[in-house]
């Protein structure tokens, strides 16, 4: 029970930290500074979620751990994020439409676990589901713009719509850790799909017919991109370690 | 009206602190003066979240990383502020940022400079935010009411900067043997292009007089940089590190801090575009708008499809 509720901790805070760090590279690149500046303030949002369970983990496993030495000493087999977070960037549709599928599950997903009998777990998505309203909007709002903007920017959505489908399954299948969180990870699947559909119909987009998932991420089997995310990440805790900056 | 009524009347304005704004007659030159130093200041904050953003993905602690992002971000909102502002002289922000793409508009030099280390973070905020500073309070009161607006709204949020970007070098000051390098070699590497902010010596300056006279400025670049000297002389103690200027000294007589000579051979150099990292910039504004092209073109399209659409519904 312990452990898992430390996993599941510690799963949320990977899957926060890593779309954070994801979102981060476009600042300073975006394609319009009013943007520029909207994808950081989501990057700064999902830092601090991030930060709130890291921290809460490292309170459950009372050694002298912390919210760095997690973030930042582990390696990409024990890192629990979604696979979902870690792809890259490759342009605006996919940055806008990653979110989106994260931000629609994140917004379901606090939506249960502010009830949680964990009253930690439970406090921070209750504090949490605030931005993740405004993130949802947002990339909601994108999701329709690119999808029933212009020609170039449709054909876009259905090339970032194939290449990250296969990485939402993942946030629906439970690992053995996330049995005792309670979620109803069916009826969240569920209630995802049908806020999907509704907007993909506004969107025109088309949902692939390919139902095969990408698993792995949430027990540590991450794509390649990992790697090197984290070689930057971990650079100078791994370089200067034990240092206070 | 005669225009030299006109210019009597301006001038009487500005020497009794009454702000000019938009809808104001102004000399032309008044005009295109502040257009090309609201705009170069819009240009330099945008310009300057790249050497910060050269850091955030290596940020070495989760809060360091926040406290980044989020000076990085308030400096693109300081871009909006400033764009605005400069619109109310008529030209548009799409025409202004043509011309900084183009090369043909500058923004500060100092962000042709590299950011090598952790430390840089710190060493920009205290002393690039720093030396920003003393211009942007003396720009509070500046005579253009709009200007003077956004510098209110910003001095704010840059006075936080520094401060963080001292307390970031306070810690690496109190660290490792590492760490401790890492702060003086960042110090010596921003040292003297943040004495460059302040511009060329009075005697050097073109339109420093009219400048003065119209109270687009208020103090002349070489009393601005005497005073950022005294202040960072005295900082710079705080954190046991040294600047790394031999001639750096206590003046009795003056109540000032004598520094030594500026290198202002590279400064030109760096003017003209032969610094560091000015090709790197420019091409990075210019990648990141070039590819933000076929999204701001959806977003156009897609306005119009749901104004048409609101259209048809109405009739
Ligand atoms: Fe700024
Ligand atoms: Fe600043």
């Amino acid at each position: 029970m312990h452990s898992s509720l430390i996993d599941y901790t510690i799963h949320l805070a990977d899957s926060t930290h890593i779309l954070s760090q994801r979102n981060s590279e476009w600042c300073g690149h975006g394609p319009i500074l009013e943007q520029d500046i909207a994808i950081t303030n989501i990057s700064l949002d999902l830092l601090g979620q991030s930060r709130n369970f890291y921290q809460y983990a490292a309170s459950l496993m009372n050694n002298d751990t912390n919210e760095d030495q997690l973030a930042y000493m582990r390696s990409e087999r024990e890192y629990k994020n979604l696979l979902l977070t870690e792809q890259p960037n490759t342009d605006w549709a996919h940055t806008v439409l990653r979110q989106y599928f994260f931000s629609q599950f994140q917004f379901l997903l606090f939506e249960q676990l502010q009830n949680h009998n964990d009253p930690q777990l439970a406090a921070i998505a209750a504090k949490s589901l605030k931005e993740t309203t405004y993130h949802l909007r947002w990339s909601g709002e994108w999701v329709i713009r690119l999808g029933d903007g212009s020609e170039e920017s449709h054909q876009r959505m259905i090339v970032a719509m194939d290449a990250l489908w296969a990485y939402t399954g993942e946030m629906f299948i439970a690992t053995p850790y996330e049995l005792i969180s309670g979620i109803d990870f069916k009826a969240l699947n569920e209630n995802w799909l049908a806020k999907l559909q509704l907007l993909l119909a506004e969107a025109r987009i088309p949902i692939p017919e390919n139902t095969y998932f990408q698993t792995g991420g949430k027990t540590g089997t991450h794509t390649e991109h990992l790697g090197f995310m984290l070689t930057e990440l971990q650079y100078m805790q791994r370089t200067y370690p034990n240092c206070e900056w | 009206m005669l225009v030299q009524d006109m210019e009597q009347i301006f001038q009487d304005k500005i020497d009794r602190e009454i702000k000019i704004e938009p809808k104001d007659w102004m000399p032309e030159a008044y005009r295109k003066t502040n257009l090309r130093q609201i705009s170069q200041h819009a240009h330099s904050e945008v310009v300057g979240m790249l050497p910060e953003g050269n850091w955030i993905s290596r940020a070495p602690s989760l809060k360091r990383k926040a406290i980044l992002l989020a000076k990085i971000q308030d400096e693109g909102g300081h871009g909006l502020y400033l764009y605005s502002a400069a619109e109310t002289l008529g030209f548009s922000r799409d025409e202004m940022i043509n011309d900084l793409l183009s090369g043909k508009a500058k923004y500060s030099s100092i962000f042709n400079y590299p950011s090598l280390s952790w430390a840089d973070m710190g060493a920009v905020g205290w002393l690039v935010d720093g030396a920003a500073i003393l211009n942007q309070v003396m720009l509070c009161r500046t005579s253009y009411g709009p200007y003077a607006r956004a510098m209110v709204r910003i001095c704010k949020e840059e006075s936080f900067h520094q401060r963080q970007g001292f307390d970031a070098l306070l810690v690496l000051s109190r660290g490792s043997k590492e760490q401790k390098a890492m702060c003086q070699d960042a110090i010596n590497r921003w040292w003297w292009p943040s004495l460059m902010m302040f511009g060329p010596k009075d005697s050097e300056s073109t339109n420093s007089d009219q400048s003065m006279k119209w109270k687009i400025k208020r103090k002349t670049n070489d009393e601005l940089r005497q005073q950022f000297v005294d202040m960072i002389a005295e900082q710079i103690k705080t954190l046991g590190m040294v600047l790394p200027d031999p001639a750096l000294k206590w003046n009795e007589a003056r109540k000032h801090y004598d520094f030594g000579a500026i290198n202002w051979e590279e400064f030109w150099n760096v003017v003209k575009g032969n610094g560091p990292c000015n090709k790197q910039r420019l091409a990075a504004r210019n990648k990141a708008h070039d590819e933000g092209d076929w999204v701001r073109e959806a977003a156009k399209q897609y306005a119009e499809k749901k104004r048409n659409r609101a259209k048809e519904q109405a009739a």
